[in-house]
């Protein structure tokens, strides 16, 4: 076991934990956080996406200990239930989920592309989606959802 | 943030708790409930087991039908506020908890829309509870019901006389059967019900604060993970449990025949202890060669069902102008939940308690009491939404493996299945041969059509008796549901066309009885099950998509070769006029243009565009659809580039437009991507799709269509399902748009670039 702090959505944790462990059970078991979850466990899919210096990384094979000082983003760290991130808003106008298992993977990889190049265009944003899987294919209302995100943000 | 497991147990089922399972236990022990399943304490008859009023005015409402992401807890809650007239926040829906909810068996097939918004059970209690309401609030205020009006859970009488709900009833029983005549506001009537309500889980689940059963904990709670076979019917030679000793936080390797697990403290530790855990195996079977597998299906013997037999079928083919035949080929596929399944358990020394996402808590209750020698009465399954299922994915099995590992270790176990874990033993949806052979007229109508169906099945829904179904029970010692094979009866009964075996364009007749869709009358449809290798269950649309792929490709090779335009064709067989409606909803939406198939202008090279159509009444009777489907075809390379997608579906008064919308969208792509992509693969031994690499699904990377959805809301009729409806329809669509692109009859799904490649260098 190893002591080490990590960051995580603007907050500072102490932990004991084996340093080989993967963050998304850091982020699960020893957090109690719900957004990113096990959907493979090698970095196929997508569910376990949180963002690290400004990147989407997939939490499942990134072992804790390679997190270093830099705060790790989830899904819950963009904003509430009662005030949502607007690229949150956008998928609850939208109603762009199903069972909403994926969505740590569709809603941060899609703000990470935007973030970095406001002006991407559907195709650009389809391809950084490439990696993502939605198993309901909520995909129509998604990728309106992601547009609508875009062209506000731009406003 | 996980609450004690007593808090929890108090909180889940509230007032209902001290209601239903505490009161009503051993009561109703003896009774048999009115669906056809196990005998419940929760009494489906009775008012109270539905429907409590709260002193605060707020409604619980329990149903035994749950919400997986296909809307049904919305739609359910819009139910009952429309029923009883209050705001829908006042509505607080409890679902699939054996300890407070009615038995409902399982929520799958499109069922629950029928089954609860029609005239039984939710629908009706709801109902029910506002005319006992109105009686009560009629007798307070010495009127007749007919002079009360009631908005928003408040009654107001000639005068101005007022009681609220919960000064009539808060927080006590109605002590009523549930009413079979207690009127139901029509759809003319309703606020509530027909909207598009945003589904009510939309905030949580953005903001990453829904709670799934893959984030249930409880204190004191362990790790689990299985170690299942090698290969398919490995069987277990012996375990080193001295291999993870030095593992830490390893609480106890769990060994029970067949079955393999580990427990340790932390999820990380168990991964790593079922990973380094030495088992020797002995080896299993020999598994039919993928290559040849729908030959060897065809020869396996078989239990047989005779579903319409006009006995002039050979008759009438010997005296048809043109015979047609051609063998339609469908693989299996897989659920693959995005999410690996996850169950929680917690097992004392005579009590069980499953957190799970199956879709079936009362037959799993009786599986798990069957599998750890408890009492049905001491173990309580509690639905807890997983990752979407689309049918038996692995909730069960890994629901099963929680319960017996928490067993072997008096403590909680979470199980959460690995990747291939979840891939090389979910029990898949059934592949199938369908062989098919139409007699044409000299005036180019069909006069008779003859129809074969082989499935390869293995075990399926443990329902309430048979944990072998899955691997878990069979990993114990279970066996699947035997398939006897045997010769099929004479078909008796009034068809019922639950699989979609009976073609649509078939007149479905029994006796004098004729339940088909279309107007042939010479007719013969055999369904024919062998023993698989794979385990196989339902899976969203099970057979229906198979059958619908084989026969609404097989009725485009009829129109193309009368060279009739498909939709007229079509029109012209069938006598069902909903079926009918939706064909022609369909056909005008994508501004079909009538002509025969396949296009004439089409060269072998470039990009080759087409359109198909295909429709189906689901289940015969529960939801009709049409789809038409516009694709490009790149002849150079042989990928199918599907455009467009118009599908009308008419399922009745619709609960939530919003929803079945959203159902319709996710499903016409689910299809699509099981028409081009998704294939269950093997070797000699062992299945090879086990992951995201080896199972091919479409991600959200691929140029999404456009689809055009045309919504039927059809109020005279009752309420039918729709979640299954536009899937049904995507790979025959597709095919015959692609055939129309390029004159390829494609018969074997998924069609691949190489099946297309293929297709081009052998034309049919």
């Amino acid at each position: 076991m190893t002591k080490l702090s990590l960051k995580v959505n603007g907050r500072l944790y102490a932990l004991d934990v084996d340093s080989s462990t993967p963050l998304l059970f850091v982020l699960n078991d020893e957090l109690g956080l719900r957004g990113p979850k096990f959907g493979c466990g090698m970095a196929q899919c997508g569910a376990c996406t949180v963002v690290l210096r400004g990147q989407v990384v997939r939490s499942c094979v990134m072992p804790v200990s390679a997190v270093g000082k830099d705060e790790v983003t989830t899904l819950e760290g963009l904003g509430t239930p009662d005030k949502p991130h607007p690229i949150q808003q956008a998928f609850i106008d939208e109603g762009a989920a199903q069972c909403g298992f994926c969505l740590s993977g569709v809603i941060l990889t899609a703000k990470a592309v935007l973030d970095e190049k406001p002006n991407a265009s559907d195709e650009e944003i389809r391809e950084a989606l490439g990696g993502v899987l939605c198993r309901c294919f909520t995909h129509v209302r998604m990728l309106r959802a992601i547009r609508k995100y875009a062209d506000t943000r731009k406003a | 943030m996980s609450v004690s497991r007593r808090d929890f147990l108090k909180s889940s089922g509230a007032l209902i708790v001290s209601f239903s399972a505490v009161s009503h236990a051993g009561i109703f022990a003896a009774g048999q409930g009115q669906f056809d399943t196990h005998p419940s304490h929760v009494d489906p008859t009775k008012l109270d087991s539905w429907i409590a009023v709260m002193a605060d005015g707020t409604v619980k409402a329990y149903t035994g039908k749950c919400d997986f992401g296909q809307g049904m807890f919305t739609a359910q809650t819009q139910l009952v506020a429309e029923e009883l007239c209050v705001a829908l926040r006042r509505v607080k829906l409890i679902q699939c908890d054996t300890s407070v909810s009615p038995d409902q068996g399982t929520t799958s097939g499109s069922q629950s829309t029928p089954t609860n918004f029609n005239s039984q059970n939710l629908g009706q209690a709801a109902a029910t509870a506002r005319e006992a309401l109105l009686n009560m609030a009629a007798k307070k205020f010495g009127m007749a019901v007919d002079d009360l009006t009631v908005t928003e859970g408040v009654i107001t009488g000639k005068g101005g006389r007022r009681a609220t709900y919960a000064e009539l009833i808060g927080n006590k029983r109605f002590h009523i059967a549930l009413s079979t005549t207690a009127k139901r506001r029509s759809p003319e009537q309703w606020t509530v019900l027909g909207k598009p309500i945003p589904s009510l889980d939309r905030a949580a689940l953005m903001t990453g604060h829904f709670e799934f059963v893959h984030n249930f904990r409880v204190p004191g709670m362990l790790h689990g993970r299985v170690v299942r076979p090698p290969e398919v019917g490995a069987t277990l030679a012996n375990v080193d449990e001295s291999s993870v000793r030095q593992i830490p936080g390893i609480v106890k390797v769990v060994v029970r025949k067949d079955f393999v697990g580990v427990v340790a403290e932390k999820q990380w530790q168990a991964i790593q202890a079922a990973q380094r855990l030495k088992v020797c195996w002995n080896s299993g079977i020999q598994l039919p060669p993928q290559q040849t597998y729908f030959d060897w299906l065809r020869q396996q013997p078989s239990r047989d069902v005779l579903l319409v037999d006009s006995k002039d079928v050979d008759q009438q083919l010997s005296k048809a102008s043109s015979v047609l035949q051609a063998k339609y080929v469908y693989p299996h596929q897989m659920h693959g939940s995005v999410g690996a399944s996850c169950a929680v358990a917690d097992v004392t020394a005579n009590r069980a308690t499953v957190w799970s996402a199956t879709q079936s808590v009362y037959p799993t209750r009786s599986i798990v009491a069957k599998l750890l020698s408890l009492p049905l009465d001491n173990v309580r399954v509690i639905f807890v939404r997983g990752s979407g299922c689309y049918g038996l994915n692995g909730a069960d099995a890994v629901s099963f493996d929680a319960a017996i590992l928490s067993h072997a270790v008096s403590r909680p176990v979470r199980v959460q299945l690995s990747r291939q874990d979840e891939m090389a033993w979910e029990n898949y949806g059934s592949a199938c041969v369908i062989e098919q052979r139409a007699g044409i007229d000299h005036n180019g109508a069909i006069i008779a059509w003859e129809c074969a169906q082989w499935e390869a099945a293995r075990g399926g829904r443990p329902g309430y008796s048979d944990p072998g179904n899955v691997i878990t029970g069979a990993l114990v010692g279970y066996k699947p549901e035997p398939i006897e094979p045997r010769a099929a009866a004479e078909p008796k009964a009034k068809l019922r066309n639950r699989s979609n075996a009976v073609p649509s364009y078939l007149a479905g007749c029994v006796a004098d009885s004729c339940a088909g869709a279309g107007t042939i009358r010479s007719e013969r449809v055999m369904m024919r099950t062998v023993a698989g290798p794979f385990f196989t269950g339902p899976l969203r649309s099970p057979l229906r998509l198979q059958n619908t792929f084989a026969h609404e490709g097989f009725m485009d090779e009829i129109c193309a070769h009368v060279q009739a335009d498909p939709v007229a064709f079509r029109l012209l067989h069938l006598r069902d006029e909903r079926l009918a409606g939706v064909v022609k909803a369909a056909a005008e939406a994508a501004h079909w243009q009538s002509r025969p198939s396949p296009k004439q202008n089409d060269s072998r090279t470039g990009l080759a565009k087409g359109r198909g159509i295909a429709c189906v009444a689901y289940e015969g009777d529960n939801g009709y659809a049409a789809l038409v489907a516009e694709v490009s075809v790149d002849v150079t390379n042989g990928s199918v580039q599907p455009r467009k997608f118009t599908v009308a579906v008419d399922c009745g008064p619709i609960s939530n437009p919003d929803g079945l919308r959203n159902q319709t969208e996710g499903g016409v792509l689910q299809g699509m991507s099981r028409a081009l992509l998704e294939e269950v693969t093997w070797d000699a031994k062992r299945v090879t799709s086990v992951d995201w690499e080896s199972y091919n699904s479409l991600f959200l990377g691929f140029a999404v269509p456009e689809i055009d959805v045309i919504l039927v809301n059809k109020l005279d009729v009752p309420a039918t399902g729709g979640g299954e409806l536009a899937i049904t329809l995507a790979a025959a669509a597709i095919g015959n748009a692609i055939f129309d692109a390029t004159g390829i009859r494609l018969r074997q799904a998924p069609f691949t670039v190489q099946r297309v490649k293929d297709a081009y260098r052998s034309p049919a």
